[in-house]
């Protein structure tokens, strides 16, 4: 009786582990497969995170035949070693140590440190010493609570949350050289399928680069907890060919747009005081506080990826800000729905 | 046996009433009870901030789910980490060490009872500042609750600009009082370990529980007053109008980070180690075989202390350090490697011939060897700068501190409660119990932890209250979730043990395990004098000594051999 309760026991672990193998291996599957809109740092898509990945790669052989080495001689000694029917007569041999071998697997870890400091300080030079070429593109990126604001001085373009990028090629022809600040607290800037993470931290200038080879849109995240929305906080990195990025170059550079239909919204925008927080450039609007709105259309998402920009969420946000992102820093105006909907017409104008 | 029943009942003090025995906690400057009422009370925010974490888990199992408020959410993740390293990790490890290292070096109490008792209040009042925040901490202006800036409250987040009402000072001042409680803890160990040895116990003969202990708490000296200096430095800036950390008029946020783990990364070993010194009882003495390499041990944790504190600037690899900075941090964070691997080895040396029994310390025991081993290799890959800038801050990092904090010295822990709790209680814990109690919470795990790394590889940064549908972190988050309610009623499990083997368990004797330690030599309970006669030891296994006259291990330490050879 007691037996087989033993056995039920041991089959129904046994279950559990084979179960969670299973479940395991279905989901190492996207780490490393080809799955649509994973973001795995193990197929990245631009240069640094490419080096880091084939880093990674070496470092994880390294540590997977550690583990295999050491986990399996545990596993042999447990088993070869346990307890057997008899052995309470008498204790085993007393070993205390032995000074040849703990030599031995002093100097071998030492060994294998020593390799990794190697291919280590390497990929951090190669990848930290990287001189702007006169071709790269600059864009400054600045974290605030929680969106991101986004320039190109040389342009003279500001947008906000998605970054646009023009391609590379595979020798990193023409990369994008990121300068990254921030307005309030410390935030960090991370699409892993293009580099490593670097932090925004105010009072400070940080630099990184990319050179994405395939276009594309590369969802990232703020990977620094930056306060009540660090969860909505997301970036978009937006991949062009050449000439492609030259067109949305000068799209954002001509001013906003004016068109008659939407007189009334523009009205009720420039009579309220959403011009003390938002820029529209060749307006009266030149708030600095929240994210410029000259050519919001042509992004698409708001409040950071909060929603999607569509009209009827555009006019959700403007309602009610917190009913999207609670904590939220844009006011809710109080605006009467027919308000509402002429700001959401004017808003619909700045293509 | 039936004496011995007599006997535990007669030790419970009969009659006494419970304000009496109440009295008695606050008073008390015993050792023992003192080590019993830091575990007790530390097991009870265990549960407290594993219930958090429960809910934390439940908020993250499906996509944009809204179980949890951001701020809830943010405030959870805050006490959970806060509450679990300074009101159980710490105090944890200050109740084994007050417990067991008088009892192992053969002496009466502390070298400081009363300072023993003032560290032990200072911690529980402490806690209850930080718990108290729920309430006190919308001050007048009604902003804020409990602390919500992150156990490692990132400058200029806790700046008044950005954090209103009291919750970062909650955070602040409680710790303050847990700190000055944990460095008296601390120096009462050390000083007592210093001079208050049995004759003949030697340094070197120590039990290397009681040099672990001794290293951890020499590393908790050097390192909470880096924390204390810069919360009083943040309070300066919050009420004083100090600019340390105020970035919009000229401080540095950059400079906090340094603050903050020039005493976290030491701290993480000040945690660990105590783990090392349970493992380095409890492996031996199921074995049946003295420790693989004394010396060896004794030298890789002093190492481990040494190196801990030149690795700090590797939670910041992220924070745009030079290419030589890098460098360099990522060198000494691999060397910590080194020791921390002889350590493994040395308890594998032990295992390897020995007669392994199976007993619930031991596996506990083997458990944190698997799953340290893990956390040891993902900490290497964490010391690679550039992998580095991929995992910080990820769920990778997440999977890997639970790796080493609950693979590793949560299983430590309760190896400990179950080798040591027949001597603090007379009684053993329940087997049958303790198996559920391995299963459940080992299977709990690996389903949390394990699923951690590869949303982490997935690109799914922590502290993030809710996530999108299509990055591929749906079901190992679901997963994940299943896993904490598993090692809830594991816990449970050990809850249900620890209360019930108070009065049903089996009676323990004096020596249940046939081990060799002086804690052992005296009665379970010990009374209040620990020892009638003060002992005497000739070598590391006083025990063995005595169980084994015709082969003492003093023949050995004194001729310097190392023993049979290795077949």
């Amino acid at each position: 009786m007691r037996l087989r309760h033993h056995k039920i026991v041991r089959a129904v672990l046994l279950f559990a582990f084979a179960l969670t193998c299973v479940v395991f291996a279905g989901h190492v599957a996207p780490v490393l497969g080809n799955t649509d809109g994973v973001t795995s740092i193990f197929r990245p898509l631009s240069q640094p995170a490419q080096e880091i990945k084939e880093l990674s790669l070496l470092v994880l052989a390294i540590c997977g035949a550690i583990f295999v080495v050491v986990a399996g001689l545990l596993v042999y000694a447990i088993i070869r070693f346990r307890h057997r029917a008899g052995d309470e007569a008498s204790e085993p041999p007393q070993v205390y140590g032995s000074n040849q071998i703990e030599l031995a697997w002093t100097i071998l870890p030492l060994l294998i440190v020593f390799v990794l400091i190697l291919v280590t300080s390497r990929t951090i030079a190669d990848i930290q010493n990287r001189q702007a070429p006169p071709s790269a593109v600059h864009a400054t990126v600045i974290g605030h609570q929680w969106w991101w604001e986004i320039r190109y001085p040389e342009l003279g373009i500001v947008t906000a949350n998605e970054l646009h990028v023009p391609t590379s090629d595979s020798g990193g022809s023409r990369p994008t050289f990121i300068k990254l600040q921030s307005a309030d607290v410390a935030h960090s800037f991370w699409v892993p399928l293009l580099a490593g993470k670097t932090d925004l931290i105010p009072n400070r200038e940080n630099l990184m680069w990319i050179a994405p080879t395939r276009p594309g849109i590369y969802p990232g995240n703020c990977a620094e907890y930056c306060g009540t929305q660090h969860a909505r906080m997301l970036i978009r990195v937006v991949v062009q060919p050449p000439d492609e990025f030259q067109q949305w170059v000068r799209d954002q550079q001509q001013s906003a747009a004016i068109e008659t239909s939407a007189a009334e919204g523009r009205k009720t925008f420039f009579a309220n005081s959403c011009v003390n927080c938002h820029t529209i450039s060749g307006t009266t609007a030149q708030g600095k506080f929240g994210p410029d709105l000259t050519h919001l259309m042509s992004r698409t998402t708001l409040a950071a990826g909060a929603a999607p920009n569509m009209p009827d969420s555009l006019r959700k946000w403007i309602r009610d800000p917190q009913g999207i992102k609670v904590g939220s820093l844009m006011p809710n105006m109080q605006l009467t729905d027919a308000e509402v909907d002429q700001v959401v017409a004017y808003l619909q104008t700045l293509k | 046996m039936a004496s011995q029943e007599i006997a535990l009942t007669l030790n419970r003090a009969p009659g006494t009433s419970l304000v009496d025995r109440l009295h008695r906690l606050v008073v008390t400057v015993d050792h023992k009870e003192l080590g019993l009422m830091y575990i007790g009370t530390a097991l009870i925010f265990l549960v407290v901030a594993g219930l958090m974490a429960v809910a934390i888990r439940l908020q993250l199992a499906v996509p944009n789910n809204t179980l949890l408020e951001p701020e809830v959410f943010n405030r959870f993740f805050t006490m959970h980490g806060t509450a679990m390293v300074f009101l159980v990790g710490m105090p944890i490890i200050a109740g084994l060490g007050n417990y067991l290292v008088p009892l192992m070096i053969g002496t009466r109490d502390m070298a400081f009872p009363r300072l023993n008792a003032l560290g032990y209040w200072m911690f529980v009042f402490g806690a209850l500042l930080l718990y108290f925040s729920y309430l006190g901490a919308p001050g007048l202006n009604g902003h804020g609750s409990a602390p919500d800036v992150g156990w490692f409250a990132y400058a200029p987040l806790t700046g008044r600009a950005f954090s209103r009402g009291h919750s970062t000072d909650y955070w602040i001042l409680s710790l303050l009082l847990t700190s000055v409680g944990s460095t008296v803890s601390a120096i009462n160990v050390v000083v007592t370990t210093l001079t208050l040895r049995c004759r003949g116990m030697k340094l070197m003969r120590m039990p290397l529980f009681v040099w672990m202990m001794l290293v951890t708490n020499f590393m908790i000296i050097l390192a909470l007053p880096s924390l204390s200096a810069a919360q009083i430095m943040l309070l300066i800036d919050r009420y004083l109008g100090g600019h340390f950390f105020d970035t919009q008029s000229g401080g540095s946020a950059v400079l906090w980070q340094h603050f903050f783990w020039i005493f976290g990364h030491p701290e993480v070993y000040i945690l660990i180690i105590p783990g090392f010194a349970c493992l380095s009882e409890i492996i031996p003495v199921f074995s049946r075989k003295p420790i693989f390499g004394y010396p060896v041990m004794v030298g890789a944790t002093t190492m481990i202390a040494f190196i801990s504190f030149g690795v700090w600037a590797h939670h910041m690899f992220t924070v745009g350090m030079t290419s030589v900075g890098n460098t360099f941090f990522a060198i000494s964070t691999m060397l910590v490697g080194v020791p921390t691997g002889i350590k493994i080895f040395n308890w594998l040396g032990t295992i390897y011939g020995g007669k392994i029994r199976l007993e619930i310390p031991m596996i506990f025991c083997l458990g944190f060897l698997f799953q340290f081993l893990i956390a040891g290799l993902t900490g290497v890959m964490l010391a690679v700068t550039p992998f580095d800038w991929q995992l910080s801050d990820s769920y990778f990092v997440v999977a890997h501190f639970h790796y080493v904090l609950i693979g590793g010295l949560l299983y430590a822990i309760f190896a400990g409660l179950y080798y040591w709790y027949p001597k603090a209680v007379g009684r053993l814990l329940n087997r049958k119990l303790g198996l559920w109690h391995f299963w459940l919470f080992t299977i709990g795990f690996h389903l949390t932890f394990d699923t951690m790394h590869f949303s982490g590889l997935l690109g799914m940064p922590r502290r993030i209250f809710t996530y999108d549908i299509g990055r591929g972190w749906e079901m190992l988050n679901l997963i994940g979730s299943v896993g904490a309610i598993f090692q809830a009623v594991g816990v449970l499990c050990l809850v249900i043990n620890l209360i019930r083997s108070l009065r049903h368990g089996k009676v323990a004797g004096n020596d249940p395990w046939d081990a060799w330690t002086l804690e052992w030599a005296t009665t379970s309970p010990p009374p209040v004098y620990n020892f009638e006669n003060i002992p005497v030891v000739r070598s590391r296994r006083p025990l063995w000594d005595v169980k084994h006259p015709e082969d003492p291990d003093w023949k050995y330490e004194d001729s310097g051999e190392q023993g049979e050879s290795i077949r």
